[in-house]
C-alpha cells in the first residue's frame, strides 16, 4: 500500500476530515477541516468519498515524498505546488510516481490549503473522525518529518475532470454575512452599529480555534457573567476584556462570554481563509 | 423557555433552571429532532446544532412544543464513586468562602450526592451539581495557567474534575487518581450527563 512520507510540515499541518458528530454532550467538539468547502473539493476532484481525510496545510511549507505511486489534488489557499521542482496546478488531478517529492509554497492569499490523496489519509480514527482537534488534544498527532502517512484503498469511482475551476480563495478584505444573536441584547445599540459600520482585522493570535479580531470596542449594555453555554462555529464571542474571537473548527464546545452575532454557514470557509492582516466587514444576513 | 438564534447553524434554547436543562436534554435524547446533529446542554441553555440546510425556524417551533416534565430530572441508573485526596491548594479559601472549616467542607462534599448536569470546557469535563445548597463559590479572580490532571475543583454551584492538565479558574479542592477520560474505553467519558457521583476520602 502506498503512503506519504512527511519531509517538512511548515508552520502547521494537520490531518482533517468532516469532523466528529454526536459527541458534543461529552464535551467533544466537531473539529474537521476549517475550510470545509476546499476540503470537499479536493476529495471530489479525486472521486474520494467526502469524509476522506486530507492534510490541512497552514501557510504552505509542507513537503512530502510519495512512497509508491500516489494520486493527489491541492485546493484552498493558492499555494505554489511543485513536484520534483517543477510547477503544478491547483485544483487538478496530479500523479506522483514512487519517490516524487511534492512541495507547497507560501500562498499569496488565503491561509489554508488542502492536500487530498486518492484513497484518503488512513490514520486510525478517534471517536469516528480522523480530525485533529488542537484545542481538545484529540485525534491524530500532528504530522512530523519522518512520519509515514498511510493511504487508504482507492475508491471505485474514477476522477471525472482533470481540472476544476473555482472562485479565488483569500482576499485582503472579506465580507462575512452574520445574523445578530444569540446574545445581542448584552450589547448596546451603538455596538450593533459599530459591528456593521467598522472594519475588523484578523490578528496573528489566530488559529484553528478562532480568528482573533482587532477593531473598535463592542460596548456591553449589561454587567455580570453569562452562565457557560453551547457555541457554534462562526460565533463572534466578545470577552469582557480583549479581542473578539470568531470561532472556527476547533472552538470550545461551551463558552462563558456573550456572542453578539454568528456568521452564516455558507461564509465559514471564507472566515477560515482570513489570514492575519485580513480586514473583515460584517454585513447583516437576512 | 426562550429560543435564540445562532444564524443557520444552531438554535439556543434558554430555560429557567438546571432541572429544565436536564429535562429538555433527556427529552431530546429520547425523541431526537430531525436536522439536529448535536445537543449541548449547559447551565441554563440547551444548544441544538443543525446539519447544513436545516431550517432553524422549524427546529425552534418543534422544540417549544416539547413539554418539560419535572419528574424526568436527574433520573439515571448509574452511580460512580470517586476517591479524592482533599489536599487542594484552595481548600482553606473554599472553607473561608463557605464560612466553615476545611474538615467540614470535606465532610459535606463527601456526604452530598452529585449529578453530572452537562459536559464542556474539555472532553470528559463534567459539571456536577450537588444536593447540598451550601456549595456555591466564585471562580478564582485569576485563572491558573496550569491545573493538573485529576484535580477536583469547585466553581459556581458545580464540582468539576479536570480530565487532563489545562488552564483553569476553578477553586482546587483536591485530586483523584480516577481516570475520567480514556479513549480506550467505550464511552470514553466517566462523567456523562445524568450519572450520579459520590466522592469519598481517599485512604
Amino acid at each position: 500500500m502506498s503512503s506519504l512520507e512527511v519531509l517538512a510540515t511548515g508552520p502547521m499541518s494537520t490531518v482533517q476530515d468532516t469532523g466528529r458528530f454526536g459527541h458534543a454532550a461529552l464535551g467533544v467538539g466537531r473539529s474537521g477541516a476549517a475550510d470545509a468547502c476546499s476540503h470537499a473539493l479536493a476529495n471530489r476532484i479525486l472521486a474520494n468519498p467526502p469524509e476522506a481525510a486530507t492534510l490541512e496545510v497552514t501557510l504552505g511549507g509542507l513537503r512530502v515524498r510519495a512512497r509508491g505511486p500516489v494520486t493527489v489534488a491541492v485546493t484552498g489557499a493558492p499555494t505554489p505546488v511543485r513536484i520534483d521542482g517543477r510547477g503544478a496546478a491547483l485544483n487538478e488531478v496530479l500523479h506522483l510516481p514512487d519517490g516524487a517529492e511534492l512541495s507547497l509554497g507560501v500562498p499569496a492569499r488565503g491561509l489554508r490549503s488542502y492536500l487530498a490523496v486518492r484513497g484518503g489519509i488512513d490514520v486510525p480514527p478517534v471517536l469516528g473522525s480522523r480530525s485533529t482537534d488542537v484545542l481538545a488534544g484529540l485525534g491524530p498527532a500532528l504530522p512530523e518529518p519522518g512520519d509515514l502517512l498511510p493511504i487508504g484503498p482507492a475508491p471505485q469511482a474514477r476522477p471525472l475532470l482533470d481540472h476544476v475551476p473555482t472562485a479565488p480563495v483569500g482576499a485582503d478584505e472579506v465580507c462575512l454575512r452574520v445574523r445578530l444573536g444569540p446574545r445581542e441584547d448584552w450589547f448596546t445599540e451603538r455596538a450593533h452599529r459599530t459591528l456593521f459600520d467598522d472594519l475588523f482585522e484578523v490578528t496573528p493570535r489566530s488559529d484553528r480555534v478562532g480568528a482573533r479580531l482587532a477593531g473598535p470596542a463592542l460596548e456591553r449594555s449589561r454587567e455580570g457573567e453569562l452562565p457557560s453555554e453551547g457555541m457554534v462555529p462562526g460565533s463572534l464571542q466578545v470577552p469582557t476584556r480583549g479581542e473578539p474571537v470568531l470561532f472556527l473548527a476547533d472552538h470550545p464546545v461551551t463558552g462563558g462570554y456573550p456572542v453578539i452575532a454568528v456568521v452564516c454557514a455558507a461564509d465559514l470557509p471564507v472566515a477560515a481563509q482570513a489570514r492575519p492582516g485580513t480586514r473583515i466587514r460584517f454585513v447583516q444576513w437576512r | 423557555m426562550r429560543v435564540l438564534n445562532c444564524a443557520d447553524t444552531g438554535v439556543l434554547v434558554e430555560v429557567a433552571d438546571l432541572d429544565q436543562v436536564i429535562a429538555l436534554g433527556a427529552a431530546l435524547e429520547t425523541a431526537p429532532l430531525p436536522g439536529v446533529t448535536d445537543v449541548v446542554p449547559a447551565a441554563r441553555t440547551v444548544l441544538l446544532r443543525l446539519s447544513p440546510g436545516t431550517d432553524p425556524a422549524g427546529v425552534a417551533a418543534a422544540v417549544t412544543r416539547i413539554p418539560l416534565a419535572a419528574d424526568v430530572t436527574r433520573r439515571t441508573g448509574e452511580t460512580v464513586t470517586i476517591p479524592v485526596h482533599y489536599d487542594g491548594e484552595d481548600l482553606a479559601d473554599i472553607a473561608e468562602l463557605l464560612g466553615s472549616s476545611p474538615r467540614e467542607v470535606v465532610r459535606a462534599h463527601t456526604a452530598a450526592t452529585w449529578t453530572v448536569a452537562f459536559c464542556g470546557f474539555a472532553p470528559g469535563f463534567g459539571y456536577m451539581v450537588g444536593d447540598d445548597p451550601r456549595f456555591r463559590v466564585p471562580r478564582r479572580a485569576e485563572a491558573r495557567t496550569r491545573v493538573p490532571k485529576g484535580s477536583v475543583a469547585l466553581a459556581g454551584e458545580f464540582t468539576g474534575l479536570y480530565p487532563r492538565s489545562s488552564p483553569g479558574g476553578w477553586q482546587l479542592l483536591g485530586h483523584t487518581d480516577v481516570v475520567s477520560w480514556d479513549l480506550e474505553r467505550d464511552p470514553p467519558g466517566l462523567l456523562r450527563p445524568g450519572v450520579r457521583v459520590r466522592f469519598e476520602e481517599a485512604a
